[in-house]
């Protein structure tokens, strides 16, 4: 199986996009990781009571299309976001990187987070969960086409808000 | 002003008002003290009719969902007669919660402790080695106990924990007419629950979530970013010259501590006010839900309904924004520096699905721990509150904004519909229950 996988895309290049997505989110190079999104992209993350459901009949936490996605990282960039000004100091691991399958250009793989989070003036707070990305490639180079941060908190309680990229 | 404490025993006023100066002054020791928060409890979460729930929340019989209620553990669920019921969640035995699920669908509830069983109706319906148990025991006077008043508007379920409380409609008042305008916008006039929850912790006082609900005036330095989303967006967001926003609006007294602001629309409205958001494709729908608005309403209610924005807030925890989106948001303290918000987005059973995802979309624009304003929300409460450790040397909030205006004129800028919580406040804190 992972052969047969192996012909269109290597866990090792899964895992440096990952690798070097997370480096760029921790870093705040925001319009820089816009660049690894497809034209379409999409990024998500269900409520927890929901983590499978669908963003068309379920209430998410977030759910950007393209543009809406474009326009969260204006607002991140803006002073003026006062949930991220300062800009939270993020750190995020990741592992268990898995392809999960293939289908025509599209390829499904998942990986475990722990993104640690500190804000001056407020407590450490860690996000565990599991991602699930699409990604497709654009004139060769293998982009993001959906993102899912499915968190397996029962509740956000303490997490607050996700006011940064997740 | 000089700094006078209020005492331990609360026998000064927490509320200094000064019609003549045109002052409406809060000593922030209410967000801070413990003592505060445990009279609270009593005096105004004991006494006040808590929201509970929807009745689409639990569609079929068995259905339940287990959530606080004033601090109690509850199973709000539909018995096997299609009864909706609220049953404090406490087994009779030796008290653990019969019902450990956050959801689901039951034909009984299984005390996992020594296996005590109850129907969904609370009645008990078994009890292993029950012949242990000598002539006192009675098997139908062990059922779970119900919250002590449950009573629902339009739906919406709510309980109150003093038996000799006024009935729920009495309790809304004027508040029913801002309910049934929520209503009006289905055709069935059945709206429901849309499943996904945010649930999420604020690191402040609950009652800075009730002045924030409803406070417009907070809107232009708080949401910055989403304006400009908005600009960016094609709505036109600028206010007029002279103004603090795009329209004016209205902040309302409804009686009883409840209160509403009233403000003619530009954000746009699922039902039924299109904004460049949604996409021209949207539009030809939005006009055939206004028409159907109007056939059923006629045109002056359909724009009651499609053209004005409510931010309602029924005293004491219970807040509808039936703004960008239609959200349900309730939240209590969990300790006076903290609470707990749980939300939900609401919309009309018959809505499409392309209805339904526009409804989505829009609600995630603002609100919600990942919105583009709830988030800015969270973090000026939790600025308060941190603010509030200085709170011996500068002791007072100020809410005078239009203090002095007939009650008519109060702009949803102005804070006169925050004095109309604090004055309710205030009376049932001072009360002797």
């Amino acid at each position: 199986m992972n052969e047969m996988l192996g012909a269109t895309v290597s866990r090792a290049e899964v895992e440096d996009l990952f690798y070097h997505e997370a480096d760029l989110l921790d870093s705040w190079r925001l319009d820089d990781w816009l660049k690894l999104l497809t034209d379409d992209a999409t990024y998500y993350v269900p409520p927890n009571d929901k983590p499978d459901a669908d963003a068309r009949y379920t209430l998410f936490t977030i759910a950007d299309d393209i543009v809406r996605l474009r326009e969260r990282v204006i607002r991140l960039k803006d002073p003026n976001c006062h949930a991220e000004f300062p800009p939270s100091r993020t750190r995020r691991l990741i592992g268990n990187v898995r392809i999960t399958g293939v289908d025509g250009d599209v390829i499904t793989a998942a990986a475990n987070f722990i993104v640690h989070r500190y804000r001056y003036n407020d407590l450490p707070r860690v996000f565990v969960g599991r991602y699930r990305y699409r990604l497709r490639r654009v004139n060769g180079a293998l982009k993001i086409a959906e993102r899912r941060a499915v968190l397996d908190a029962e509740e956000l309680g303490l997490l607050g808000s996700v006011s940064f990229i997740l | 002003m000089n700094y006078q404490p209020a005492s331990e025993q609360f026998s000064n006023s927490f509320i200094v008002e000064n019609p003549e100066r045109q002052t409406f002054f809060v000593n922030r020791e209410v967000f801070v003290s413990d003592d505060v928060l445990e009279r609270e409890k009593r005096a105004i979460f004991e006494r006040c009719w808590v929201y509970v729930g929807h009745a689409s929340e639990i569609k079929n019989p068995g259905d339940f969902k287990t959530r606080p209620v004033a601090g109690r553990p509850v199973i709000f669920c539909r018995d096997r007669d299609g009864v909706v019921r609220a049953l404090l969640n406490c087994c009779r035995h030796r008290g653990a919660l019969v019902c450990r699920e956050r959801e689901g669908n039951a034909r009984q509830f299984y005390c996992m402790y020594h296996g005590w069983t109850y129907h969904p109706d609370g009645r008990l319906k078994s009890v292993p080695g029950d012949n242990a148990y000598g002539a006192g025991f009675a098997k139908d006077e062990m059922g779970l106990v119900p919250v002590p008043r449950l009573e629902q508007y339009r739906d919406f379920y709510f309980a109150n924990f003093d038996r000799n409380a006024v009935d729920l409609g009495t309790y809304l008042g004027r508040a029913k007419d801002y309910i049934d305008i929520v209503v009006d916008q289905s055709p069935s006039g059945k709206m429901e629950i849309i499943s996904g929850t945010q649930e999420y912790d604020i690191r402040a006082n609950w009652k800075l979530l009730v002045e924030n609900s409803v406070d417009d005036y907070h809107l232009i330095a708080t949401h910055t970013t989403w304006l400009n989303y908005m600009r960016n967006s094609g709505v036109n967001v600028t206010p007029p010259k002279g103004e603090l926003l795009p329209t004016r609006g209205f902040g309302r007294d409804l009686g009883n501590g409840h209160l509403t602001t009233d403000n003619p629309n530009y954000r746009g409205r699922p039902v039924a006010r299109w904004i460049s958001v949604y996409g021209e494709d949207a539009k030809a729908d939005i006009e055939a839900m206004r028409a159907e608005l109007v056939q059923r309403l006629g045109s002056a209610r359909a724009a009651r309904v499609a053209d004005t924005n409510r931010n309602l807030c029924i005293f004491p925890n219970l807040v509808i924004n039936d703004g960008s989106s239609v959200t349900v948001r309730h939240f209590y303290p969990v300790a006076p520096d903290r609470m707990h918000v749980i939300a939900w987005a609401l919309g009309p059973v018959e809505e499409t699905e392309a209805q339904r995802a526009r409804r989505l979309h829009a609600f995630l624009t603002f609100y919600g721990p990942g919105g583009f304003a709830t988030p800015d929300d969270v973090a000026a409460l939790e600025a308060a509150q941190a603010g509030f450790a200085a709170w011996r040397e500068v002791p007072w909030s100020d809410l005078s904004r239009g203090m002095g205006k007939p009650v008519e004129e109060q702009l949803a800028t102005d804070e006169g519909h925050l004095r109309v919580f604090w004055r309710k406040w205030n009376e049932m804190m001072e009360a002797r229950p």
